[in-house]
Formats: structure tokens, sequence, C-alpha cells
């Protein structure tokens, strides 16, 4: 098998990005609360985030412009990669602490693994972004690492 | 809620099941509370037309977050969310009928550490979205 990913886009393992600084609120734990169907009052009440709000607290916000046809943005940590279409994802998050309103919080996200299979169909590319959150105070809150596929 | 302890529970026991059906305003709802824009998720024509899709995507994360909920409705407050994984193997469409479930796999009664098997099902009982997750239970 011919490999699929040069130097040039294996180079790109280890990147990272700044971190991202983000406040968490009641009003955008209860919105998510309610998004997600939750039936904890805590969730509902914000008194508490449930587990996977640092998605939403944490989504890239772009301009109108940068967006392509598909409403999607370019993330800026990943190379340029020869296949294209995204398959299903993975997501593997270790938890240190909950996240409640008021926390100010810290994402590090950190393409941490880049690597080539052959699938029945033909070549798969994996790609692994960690994300490290803290509290701004530096306490962890969690870790996350989310594998995608591309084919 | 019933009060879990890692004596409480064994190997094979289920989870309660919940039915789940994504409609149009849970799927805007959801979307927006990301500010997320992929048109597959409330772009009709685009999800179809666009990507042969069948109807307007179900976001992944949402179904992640459903398994979540399966884990600590069941759970109850004195337990601890220790890590977890979903992953998406295939998608799931607006006002499909979809179910949300699991059973515990292991229990160490020393550390109270226990481990669930967790899925989001298809009305055919296809597992659209596999997971797992290891809690910490009070230990008597």
């Amino acid at each position: 098998m011919i490999p699929l990913l040069d130097d040039k886009v294996l180079s790109h393992i280890g990147k990272s990005e700044p971190p991202q600084k983000e406040l968490a609120t009641r009003r955008d734990i209860r919105k998510y609360s309610v998004a997600t169907g939750q039936r904890l009052r805590k969730f509902l009440d914000g008194d508490e985030a449930p587990p996977l709000f640092h998605i939403a607290l944490f989504w890239d916000i772009v301009p109108l412009d940068e967006l392509l046809t598909d409403g999607l943005s370019v993330d800026p940590l990943l190379p340029e990669f020869p296949l294209k279409r995204a398959m299903a994802g993975g997501w593997n998050i270790q938890y240190h602490r909950p996240i409640y309103p008021g926390d100010e919080l810290v994402a590090k996200r950190t393409l941490s693994n880049i690597f080539e299979k052959s699938g029945s169909k033909g070549p798969l590319i994996f790609y692994e972004i960690t994300r490290d959150i803290h509290t701004a105070a530096g306490e962890a809150v969690l870790t996350e690492k989310m594998t995608r596929i591309l084919r | 809620m019933d009060r879990r302890s890692a004596q409480s529970i064994s190997p094979g026991d289920a989870l309660p099941e919940r039915p789940l059906v994504c409609d149009t305003v849970q799927l805007f709802f959801y979307n927006a509370a990301l500010w997320n824009a992929h048109r597959i998720h409330f772009d009709a024509p685009y999800a179809t037309e666009g990507e042969g899709y069948p109807g307007l995507v179900v976001a992944g994360p949402l179904m992640g977050d459903w398994l979540t909920q399966c884990v600590l409705e069941w759970m109850g407050e004195a337990g601890e969310l220790v890590s977890f994984e979903f992953s998406n193997r295939r998608a799931a469409f607006v006002d499909d009928p979809l179910v949300s479930g699991g059973t515990v796999r292991s229990v160490d009664a020393t550390t109270g550490l226990v481990s669930l098997d967790l899925h989001i099902s298809d009305a055919d009982g296809q597992v659209l979205t596999p997971g797992q997750a290891v809690v910490r239970l009070p230990v008597d």
C-alpha cells in the first residue's frame, strides 16, 4: 500500500492552539439542558452543567463569511488531508470535576495523532484531537480525546 | 430515585430504557446552543438533495448526551461520573423513534468503580451510538 500521509501532513502531530477562555453561565447551561432534554433539576435550573456541556461552551465562533457552503468552518488545527469525507467520530472523556455556573474555564486543543489504516472499502485516515479543560485557577476539569475518520 | 451503591448492583443489571425522538425544534435548539451552522441539521433540501440523506440528521454529540443522561439518572446523586466514551456509528434522522439504554458490565465492590455498556438504538434494535462509562458508586 502506498502511504497516503506524507511527512508534511504528519508534521502537524503535536500542534496545538492558543488556550481558549470561556465563562460558564447559568443561562447557557439552562439553554443546553433544555436543548438536550435533561430531566434532572440541577441541570434544568443551571446549578451544574451536564457532562457534555463543554462541547457547546467551546464551539468555535467564526464570521459568516468564513463558513463553508455546508455551514461548517475550517478547523485551523488540521492540515489539508488527502481524504475529505468525514465518517463517524468517537469521543472519550475523563472527568475530574463538574462545571458550575460562574466557572471561568480554559481549553487547550492539541492535534495528538494522525494515522492511516486500510478499511474494507479502501484507505482510511484517522486523526485525534485532545482537549484539556481546566479552571482559570488551574483546577483540572476534564480531558477529552476526539477521533475522526476520513475516507 | 433509588440510592445506588456498589453492593446494590450486579453485572448484567439493565439501566432503564428511555424512548427518545429528536424533533425539528429540539434539533434546532441543540445546534443553536452549540452555535453549529452545519446545514444537514436544519436545511432539509440541502440535507436530502445536497447530501443524499433521508432527512435532517440528528447531531452526533446530542446522542452522546442522551447516553450520559441514561447513566446519571440511573446512578443518582451519590454517584460520580469518572469517564465516558461514545461513537456515532450510524446516523439518526429527525422524528426517528430511538431508545437509550445500558447494562452493568462490571462492579468493583472495593473501589466502587462500575463499568457500563450503553447504546442508542433505532426501532429495529440496531445500535446507532454505542458507548461506555465508568462511574464511582458509594461502597456500603
